[in-house]
């Protein structure tokens, strides 16, 4: 029995814990998704797969199983601890239309979305936030960018990403836990917003 | 390492499917990705348990850890853990904790103790 949680190396989440939210980092193919995760999961960002066609399927067909098995979608999440009682899980979403199945149980219970985007390669984003918004989910849109001279001006990216005047864009650097950070923020602000 | 690190695709998707008996994957409503789990007080690993099953015992007996974090930490996909968790759930050996709302509706009070962790630890 691990009677120690505070020790660096457990991997469990405090028993004090009473409530846990879930937040989607979402975006196209290799924008940075874990890279975010993983600049401000407290635990090593952490891998699960998920099928994509339902074994009961498959069970009646085991002969037609090696073209549906490769639909397998790796999940890649994070955990932060914010108080004694909260922990907030981030978990990153793949943007393909065809994840549809997953998109509704990463959705069912998510407080809302930060949607990753790459600003030279905006029309990879599109599908994304069909996604989104047909899963009724508010976003904030984090433009990765490696460095601060924001080549792409905000009313640009709003104009293409056609975005309502209140959804907040803001820059952040994937790779820096404080950037990151204050994407994350924004996002929540607009949610308590929106959740008024 | 795992037995099953170094497996086919397709032999990864069979184990999958011994594991779970064939049966349908549960929904999410029961268990979702990030309700905690933990065995119960002086329960016992039923007799019999599979080694997946007693994987899983051996390590939620260290704490709560996340229906998703599980499956990662013994590299099972979700639905396939989310399965054996419900099945050991049902049984009375499982607390579950932090279950999220069913309602699509997000509580805004989570939202403000979310905003508020955050803006503490980065603000």
């Amino acid at each position: 029995m691990d009677s120690n949680p505070s020790t660096a190396e457990s991997i469990y989440v405090s028993d004090a814990v009473t409530t846990t939210a879930k937040i989607l980092v979402v975006g196209h193919f290799a924008v940075g998704k874990t890279t975010l995760i993983g600049s401000l999961s407290e635990i090593r960002p952490l891998r699960t797969e998920e099928k994509m066609t339902q074994a009961s399927a498959l069970v009646d067909d085991l002969q037609g199983v090696p073209d549906k098995v490769t639909t397998t979608v790796a999940l890649d999440f994070g955990r932060l601890t914010l108080s004694d009682e909260l922990v907030l899980y981030l978990f990153g979403t793949p943007g393909q239309q065809r994840f549809m199945q997953l998109w509704e149980d990463m959705a069912r219970g998510a407080l809302g979305a930060l949607l990753l985007v790459d600003p030279s390669r905006l029309a990879e984003t599109f599908p994304v936030i069909d996604l989104v918004e047909r899963y009724g989910l508010e976003y904030a849109i984090a433009v990765n960018t490696f460095d601060t001279t924001h080549a792409y001006e905000e009313a640009e990216i709003r104009e293409a990403l056609d975005l309502l005047p209140d959804t907040p864009v803001v820059y952040c650097d994937a790779r820096d836990r404080a950037s990151s950070a204050q994407a994350l923020i924004s996002l929540v602000r607009h949610l308590l917003a929106r959740a008024a | 390492m795992t037995a099953g690190e170094e497996e086919p695709v397709a032999g990864d998707f069979v184990r999958a499917y011994v594991i779970t008996g064939g049966r349908r994957l549960p929904s999410s409503d029961e268990l979702s990705l990030h309700t905690l789990v933990t065995v119960g007080p002086d329960k016992e690993l039923p007799l019999g348990a599979s080694p997946e099953v007693r994987a899983i015992w051996d390590l939620l007996s260290g704490g709560y850890l996340a229906v998703a974090e599980v499956a990662a930490h013994l590299e099972l996909p979700v639905g396939v853990a989310r399965l054996l968790l419900t099945d050991l759930f049902e049984q009375g050996l499982l607390l579950r904790r932090a279950a999220p709302p069913r309602a699509q509706s997000v509580d805004r009070g989570i939202i403000e103790r979310v905003l508020h962790g955050l803006e503490s630890l980065y603000g």
